[in-house]
């Protein structure tokens, strides 16, 4: 966004300090602002007085405009947001919306293979970090180039309620598909059929993808399609391999720095980047899976806000929507979580009490782990000042007198009646120094959380020690 | 005369399917008398305008106005749509220029500068962020060493496949990741000298380098077992049975005598890799001690600011990279190494290796033969865009396909010929 300081967005609130956004004062809620964690719209009075006076609602246009993302955000299907891009590095802010994902159907997919691909899509889920990494939407490909037929099939994986991209080169097929699917992405207008494309988009209104290798008619169609007010995608084309894909990874380059750099207005749209591309080599299956998600990899960390993938192998879409996780993580928000002692499944005073830290990576992955191995247990999370137990271990967060502490806090002694504490197998070395510390028993666990279950059936409850 | 409707209109056109040439839209079911001129006015310039067209031509040829519409020849109505025209631009993307750049460093050396090499490698140079080489020019691709190490290690089955006929013969392992693997250089790391594994006493753990050197002509990296006590010990011993090499000395870290390292790499003309915790700071601080405080020249010196696997970290080591290198090319000198990464860590995560997922909720994992080494390769080439000069990596895929992207991004490639992807079945 344009501004750079809260002060040039609070001289435009109301200055009452009412509350109702949220925040006690202006100048809080304007900070939030700037940090996009706030919408000008959440200012209500603003909004109201904006209804009824001319000056105010000057106001309102002025602070939406200056505080516009620099790349805009354009919305695909319901509430699909792609672009909303404020920076090229993540670590000067954050980046806001993750690259959607979108992977490809076409009309001529028998009827099986084409409800298949949507089911992936529509039920592919994989846990990270408390919450599920999910897919996207669906891309509609015309290969035909029969409207009817194009249209049939756009209808049939519209029912699968997923976001949806049409792509088609022929203005017959889109129009006649748009009659069966709200809001989708048109794909594409380029140097032939923009007239078309246009008069379909204006009429629609769709957002659409403007194609061009060369940068000057693609910045051409752009400002032409931002004119009648058509929210825009760009797609400088994706060529797959050799020297054509160095062109690709200049030319998105240089558009995302150009519009941010440059405040090039004409060209500040997301950006679309086509792994599926690879599929059009002249290579071997297990070639273009690997080189797709190369691709998929290179413009999720460059700039790419939305692409078109053909792959639906378990194996390929894992890495990619592992990395988008991680690209698109905000580095301003610490990823901890609160520590203290989490009953799973149930524990009762003969379940096991084990221990990790409190960076939320590790926590879920031991706590997701836990929870479906079935097992009960007492998992006590210790603040390590949200690092991963072996750096934690290694660097002193991870102490034995810290554990005591928490220990005695959470009062896990009354919950039980053993005196056994599970560590991980990472944190090994305390071993001995934890003992004498705590006076329990302590049990070096497996390194990976993920052989918890065999550990425990194994390992608990703990042999009754021989004593002489 | 009889009264047209506009719904009569509207049918007509979409009959000969004309709508769309004439960019006209029609809404509503206004009646029109044919024989008067209709209220432009209430119905909209637009709209008005194309239905006097179309009263005016039937009244002149009289109803039904069937041969007007023709598809070939609406010119009466065409002459009146909003003309679209394309709004010209030309693309001038923003340039970008940087004060400072990355120090260049070889690894290895050839007998004309002392060493037994058949080539060196050169890391570094850079004048702009990595493959941005409409930028500025890339002096040196970054480079691919391959992990060997002096003992059995436990390696995931996927990867363990690959080595399992050298294990126990480091020579050999060093000679197969060379010949067979295509490794730019390789990383000998002495393991087995960890007291807690076999314990191996320095000046017997050192032959294997001397081996190693002997089996392959490559560039060599030497790490130790990351034992703080006896790997500045053990590097020592490394930099004087290696003279002259130009061996990258792995590593030095900020709670080991550091000291002692760079001591012996100045005297014995190697390179010292400096092994930071994913601080930056802490990364300025290593470096300046080692250039300040033991007088290490500027060409010998390569830095590790950690590498955190794909799901792991990765987020971390990424920006941590990135904030460096953007730091160096502004012209922060402290940091203006080369970079290294540690990419085998990838294999660290429980991803790249088990079989299926421990979790119920998650869809199925694939193949862990293909999901091993994209792992690898995801890590590795996450961190090429942020920094990487040099990588240290173990699955031979992997391996092959980095390199092949990095001589791509890097402009090596020729041009490919490529259908479409849009209609390819
Ligand atoms: S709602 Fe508006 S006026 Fe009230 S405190 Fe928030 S910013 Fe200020």
């Amino acid at each position: 966004m344009k501004v750079k300081s809260p002060l040039e967005i609070y001289k435009l609130l109301p200055q009452t300090n009412c509350g109702e956004c949220g925040f006690d004062t202006c100048m809080s809620f304007a900070a939030h602002i700037l940090d996009r964690s706030a919408k000008i719209e959440d200012c209500k009075p603003l909004v109201e007085q904006a209804k009824k006076s001319k000056k105010v609602a000057e106001k309102l246009k002025k602070l939406k405009e200056m505080t516009a993302p620099e790349i805009d955000e354009v919305i695909i299907g319901k509430d699909l947001k792609i672009g909303g891009e404020e920076v090229l590095h993540r670590h000067e802010l954050t980046f806001f919306n993750p690259t959607a994902l979108f992977f490809d159907v076409s009309d001529i997919m028998d009827e099986k293979t084409i409800d298949e691909r949507c089911s992936r899509v529509v039920e592919y889920k994989k846990f990270y970090v408390g919450r599920y990494l999910t897919l996207d939407g669906i891309a509609v490909r015309s290969v035909s180039n029969n409207p009817d037929k194009f249209a049939e099939v756009v209808k049939k994986v519209s029912g699968y309620g997923k976001p949806i991209v049409l792509i088609s080169l022929n203005p017959d097929c889109i129009k006649k598909a748009l009659d069966f699917v709200t809001n989708p992405l048109i794909y594409a207008a380029n140097e032939e059929n923009w007239k078309e494309m246009l008069k379909i988009a204006k009429k629609n209104k769709v957002p659409v993808v403007v194609r061009s290798k060369d940068l000057d008619m693609l910045k051409s169609l752009a400002a032409t399609f931002k004119k009648y007010e058509v929210p825009v995608v760009l797609d400088p084309v994706t060529e797959p391999a050799g020297r054509g894909l160095q062109k690709t990874f200049e030319r998105v380059i240089q558009i995302r720095r150009t519009a941010i750099l440059g405040q090039d207005k004409d060209i500040n749209c997301p950006i679309m980047v086509t792994p599926i591309s690879a599929w059009a080599m002249k290579a071997d299956e297990i070639a273009k899976i690997y080189w797709e998600t190369v691709i998929a990899s290179l413009f999720i960390v460059k700039y790419a806000d939305i692409m078109i993938l053909h792959s639906l192998e378990p194996h390929t879409i894992m890495p990619i929507v592992t990395l988008r996780a991680n690209i698109y993580t905000d580095p301003r928000t610490p990823v901890q979580v609160e520590p203290g002692l989490r009953a799973i499944n149930n524990p009762d005073r003969n379940s096991p009490v084990l221990i990790t830290t409190n960076f939320a990576l590790t926590y879920y992955t031991v706590e997701s782990d836990l929870q479906s191995s079935g097992a009960s247990g007492w998992l006590l999370v210790l603040d390590t000042g949200g690092l991963g137990v072996e750096v934690s271990v290694a660097g002193g967060q991870f102490t034995p007198e810290k554990v005591k502490q928490l220990m005695e806090e959470t009062k896990v002694a009354e919950k039980v009646d053993h005196r056994y504490l599970v560590i991980p197998g990472l944190a090994a070395r305390l071993q001995g120094a934890l003992e004498d510390e705590i006076g329990w028993k302590v049990l070096v666990g497996p390194t990976d959380s993920g052989r918890l279950k065999a550990w425990l059936e194994e390992n608990w409850p703990p042999k009754k020690e021989i004593k002489n | 005369m009889s009264k047209l409707t506009f719904e009569d209109i509207l049918k007509l056109l979409s009959k000969y399917n004309i709508e769309e040439l004439e960019g006209v839209e029609i809404e509503g079911d206004i009646e029109i008398e044919i024989e008067g001129l209709p209220n432009l006015q209430a119905i909209g310039m637009e709209l008005g305008m194309a239905a006097y067209h179309l009263a005016r031509a039937a009244m002149m040829l009289g109803f039904p106005f069937q041969q007007l519409l023709q598809p070939q020849k609406p010119i009466e109505v065409k002459q009146k749509e909003e003309e679209l025209e394309l709004i010209k631009k030309k693309f001038e993307p923003y340039k970008v220029e940087w004060s400072g750049y990355v120090e260049e460093v070889q690894l290895g050396a050839t007998k004309k500068d002392g060493g037994t090499r058949d080539y060196v490698i050169k890391l570094g140079g850079e004048k702009s962020l990595p493959f941005y080489i409409f930028d500025s020019e890339q002096p040196n691709l970054p480079a691919i060493s391959i992990d060997v190490f002096d003992r059995p290690v436990p390696l995931p089955k996927v990867v363990r496949m690959h080595y399992e006929d050298v294990m126990e013969n480091p020579e050999d392992w060093a000679k197969k990741v060379v010949k067979e693997f295509n490794a730019d250089a390789v990383t000998i790391h002495l393991i087995s000298t960890d007291p807690l594994l076999d314990d191996t006493p320095v000046n017997e753990a050192v032959k294997v380098v001397e081996d190693v050197l002997q089996a392959v002509k490559c560039p060599i990296i030497v790490g130790g077992s990351g034992n703080k006590e006896k790997d500045p010990i053990l590097l020592e011993k490394v930099a004087e049975v290696a003279e002259g090499e130009r061996v990258l000395l792995a590593s030095a870290t900020l709670d080991m005598d550091w000291e002692r390292i760079g001591r012996a790499a100045k005297e014995h003309n190697h390179v010292v890799l400096a092994w930071t915790q994913m601080d930056i700071n802490s990364q300025r601080t290593l470096n300046r001690y080692l250039l300040k405080k033991v007088g290490l020249p500027r060409d010998s010196l390569v830095m590790d600011p950690t590498t955190a696997a794909l799901g792991y970290g990765l987020d971390y080591a990424f920006s941590n990279m990135e904030r460096a290198r953007i730091a160096a090319l502004k012209g922060d000198e402290d940091l203006a190494f080369p970079v290294s990464s540690g990419t085998t860590n990838a294999w660290g995560a429980r991803e790249a290796w088990m079989k299926e997922s421990p979790l119920e909720g998650d869809s199925s994992w694939g193949m862990r033969e293909h999901r091993g080494p994209l792992w690898e390769i995801v890590t590795g080439l996450t961190l090429a865009l942020a920094a990487v000069d040099i990588f240290m990596m173990m699955h031979p895929v992997s391996v092959a396909v980095l390199k092949e992207l990095i001589q791509t991004l890097g402009g090596k490639k020729e041009e490919v010929e490529c259908e479409d992807w849009i209609a390819v079945v």
